[in-house]
C-alpha cells in the first residue's frame, strides 16, 4: 500500500506541475494519464520503485525546463538588444 | 540578524498572450492565468537564501491587491517566506494603484515590522514601471541599490553588484537598505505542491491601506491602452538591383 500512495502522490505532483506546461494543461494531462495507464498492471515492487524514481526525474526536468523558459523569455524581453540596422 | 521585507506582485503570467480590451481602457484580466511577477520570485529567492545562510532571521512577504493576491503570497510562502501580509485593495481601487502608493505602503510596513532590508523585484512585467524600490528608498530615506545581480553581506553593510548599461557597478550600502532584484541575481526555486500545502498553515495578516494611513486615491488617469504596432510583412525581391533600389528608396544607403 505504501507504494500505491507514493504513485498517487507522484501523479498528483506531476498533474500540478502540468498547469505550467508550455503546450497547455490538457496536453500534459493526456500524456501523463497515458504514461501511468500503460503501467497500471505492474505488480513487481522493484519495477514500480524504478518507475517512481523515473517520475521524480521527470519532475526535476520539468522544473529545470520551466525555470529556463522563464529566464529566456525575460532575457529576450528585457535584455536582448535588437540588431542595429 | 536582519528581518527582510519582500514585495510580491500578482501579474498576468509571462507566457500568456496579452489582449487589449476593445474599449482601450486596459488589458483583459478575467479568466487569464496569473502568477507571481518573475522579478519578485527572484527577490523572494534571495531573501530565502539569506535566511538559509543565517544572514537573515525572518522573511516577510507583502502583496497589495484584491483577494487573489493571496495566491501570490501563498507561492511566496511556499518558496520559503515565514509569513505574509496581504494589503487588501478592492479591484476598483487596484486599477489605479500606482508604484507611489505601493512604495508608501511598503515603507510603512517596513517601519512597523522593523525590517532591516526591503527587497523587491526591479519591475513588474505588467506595467513595467520600475519605480517601487526607488520610491521606497525615498520615502524611508534609506540607501537604495537597484538592479542587484549579487548581494554580499558585511558588518552593517552590504556589497551589491549592480547591472548597469554595458557593465557592472559594485557599491556598498549601509543597512537598513532597499534593494531591487535583477534577472541574474539567482535562479528561483519552484513552489512545489507539498510546499504550497504547507504554506497554507503559515500566517497571513490582512490589513488595508487605510489601516496603514496611506492615501491610495489615483494620481494618474489612463487615457488609452493600445496594442503595439504590428510588424509589416516582408517581401521577396527578385534580384540585387531591385534590392539596392528599395534600400535607396527607404533611405538606408
Amino acid at each position: 500500500m505504501a507504494l500505491r500512495s507514493k504513485v498517487i502522490n507522484l501523479y498528483k505532483t506531476l498533474l500540478y506541475m502540468g498547469r505550467d506546461y508550455p503546450q497547455g494543461y490538457d496536453y500534459f494531462r493526456d500524456k501523463l494519464r497515458k504514461a501511468f495507464d500503460k503501467n497500471r498492471h505492474e505488480t513487481d515492487p522493484t519495477q514500480i520503485k524504478k518507475m517512481i524514481v523515473h517520475g521524480n526525474y521527470v519532475i526535476r526536468e520539468l522544473q529545470a525546463l520551466y525555470m529556463l523558459k522563464k529566464y529566456r523569455t525575460m532575457k529576450k524581453r528585457y535584455y536582448d538588444e535588437s540588431p542595429k540596422l | 540578524m536582519a528581518r527582510v521585507l519582500v514585495g510580491v506582485k500578482r501579474v498576468i503570467d509571462y507566457a500568456v498572450k496579452i489582449r487589449v480590451k476593445p474599449d482601450k481602457t486596459g488589458v483583459v484580466t478575467e479568466g487569464v492565468k496569473h502568477s507571481m511577477n518573475p522579478f519578485d520570485e527572484i527577490a523572494i529567492e534571495e531573501a530565502v537564501r539569506m535566511k538559509e545562510k543565517k544572514t537573515a532571521q525572518e522573511v516577510i512577504a507583502v502583496s497589495c491587491g484584491p483577494t487573489q493576491a493571496q495566491e501570490t503570497l501563498r507561492t511566496a510562502l511556499a518558496m520559503g517566506a515565514d509569513r505574509g501580509i496581504h494589503v487588501e485593495i478592492s479591484a476598483k481601487e487596484y486599477e489605479t494603484l500606482q508604484p507611489i502608493h505601493v512604495s508608501k505602503i511598503l515603507a510603512k510596513l517596513a517601519q512597523d515590522e522593523k525590517a532591516d532590508l526591503v527587497l523587491v523585484g526591479k519591475q513588474a512585467i505588467d506595467d513595467d514601471c520600475n519605480q517601487t524600490a526607488q520610491m521606497i528608498g525615498g520615502v524611508l530615506n534609506w540607501p537604495t541599490a537597484t538592479f542587484a545581480s549579487k548581494i554580499e553581506h558585511g558588518q552593517g553593510e552590504l556589497t551589491v553588484t549592480r547591472e548597469i548599461d554595458g557593465g557592472l557597478e559594485t557599491i556598498k550600502v549601509k543597512t537598513p537598505a532597499v534593494l531591487s532584484a535583477d534577472l541574474r541575481l539567482n535562479e528561483p526555486r519552484y513552489a512545489t505542491l507539498p510546499n504550497i500545502m504547507k504554506a497554507k498553515k503559515k500566517p497571513v495578516k490582512k490589513v488595508t491601506a487605510a489601516d496603514l494611513g496611506v492615501d491610495i486615491s489615483p494620481r494618474i488617469e489612463v487615457v488609452s491602452v493600445e496594442d503595439p504596432p504590428v510588424r509589416q510583412a516582408g517581401s521577396i525581391i527578385p534580384d540585387v538591383d531591385t534590392l539596392v533600389g528599395k534600400l535607396k528608396e527607404g533611405g538606408h544607403i
